[in-house]
């Protein structure tokens, strides 16, 4: 709901500033924001039958059991996977990241998939690849994969 | 043909929906579910996102994007990108297409990438959640060490980036958007 309120706002007011000024110009930021949005559609689509099927299947039960029931080294692997291809708001994840540490899940284990769960994005990666190229795309979720695996080991060892 | 080409993942995706309310009608349900509730989410957020995108490509100029967070912007420019990353504004994808306007004005990759971690990753009402959730100890490590992970990812990701770029997204750039500096008043 915040989010919404935020872009609408921003919008208004950018509009309304870029009407004031010309009316021509805003018509040329439209053309350009339709088009790019048509080419982007088929991704858009792909990105929520994905983001569907994913939590269909990855229901927080099922991740629950995947995490909880696992330990060790294992278990991290398996979390940074399921944090890499899910899409959860932070809402969701967080409360669920927090019952896991509770029920005996290492801090290893929460941190691997807390971090994979915000930097990594295999569901949304053909919306960033149509914007950012296939090389960008790759190398960052590919380096933020490892990141949050190092990040998960030196967060294992101090907490 | 082309469309089919064009919408060849959806098609496929369609028909995985499909086969699973035969076999799994109970996960088709939840999926389906899951998916209109996105759907609702991306039809109110994705054309505000794209029409503010249009107006940056129009009104900012090339020269100020370089400037502010090009390659002689320097520790001022990563700031920026860190600032404009962690201010509260919904999902990683909303960025995307905001992250390639930048770039295609000159933007330096490492700011980039500096921009999406943080967005992702260190945004402020999302930090609240964490501490409530994870507690500060857990926060705040994670905060430092993913600030560190992402300056190194920046610095490697533009190395890399500058010695084989990404050609095909280059020439795409040149067939499909129009270079907002030949805008003509």
């Amino acid at each position: 709901m915040t989010t919404i309120i935020t872009i609408y706002g921003l919008l208004a007011l950018c509009l309304g500033a870029s009407l004031a000024k010309s009316r021509k110009k805003t018509k040329q930021a439209f053309l350009i924001a339709g088009k790019a949005l048509l080419k982007t559609a088929p991704s858009l689509l792909t990105v929520l039958g994905i983001v569907g099927l994913t939590l269909g299947i990855l229901t927080p039960e099922t991740i629950s059991r995947l995490i909880g029931s696992e330990a060790g080294f294992t278990a991290t692997i398996i979390a940074a996977v399921i944090g890499a291809i899910t899409l959860i708001p932070s809402l969701v994840a967080f409360p669920l990241a927090g019952s896991l540490l509770r029920s005996g899940a290492t801090v290893m284990t929460i941190s691997a998939f807390i971090t994979t769960l915000v930097m990594v994005g295999v569901v949304t990666a053909p919306m960033e690849m149509k914007a950012l190229g296939r090389k960008f795309t790759l190398l960052r979720n590919g380096l933020s994969f490892v990141a949050a695996l190092v990040i998960a080991g030196i967060m294992g060892v101090l907490l | 043909m082309d469309m089919i080409k064009k919408f060849k993942f959806p098609i496929i995706i369609a028909m995985v929906f499909i086969a699973l309310a035969i076999w799994l009608p109970d996960t088709a349900r939840r999926s389906s579910i899951v998916t209109m509730d996105y759907l609702k989410e991306m039809i109110l957020i994705m054309p505000p996102v794209f029409i503010l995108m249009g107006l940056m490509e129009i009104w900012i100029p090339k020269d100020k994007i370089q400037k502010w967070l090009g390659s002689g912007s320097g520790i001022k420019g990563a700031a920026i990108a860190f600032a404009l990353g962690t201010l509260p504004t919904g999902p990683l994808y909303v960025a995307f297409p905001m992250a390639g306007s930048l770039l295609r004005k000159g933007a330096r990759i490492s700011n980039i990438v500096f921009f999406l971690g943080s967005w992702a990753a260190l945004k402020i009402p999302q930090l609240m959640v964490e501490i409530k959730f994870l507690g500060i100890a857990f926060t705040s490590l994670r905060f430092v060490l993913t600030l560190a992970a992402l300056s190194l990812m920046g610095m490697l990701m533009e190395f890399l980036l500058r010695l084989r770029p990404d050609k095909a997204w280059l020439e795409n750039i040149d067939a499909g958007q129009q270079p907002p500096n030949k805008v003509k008043n």
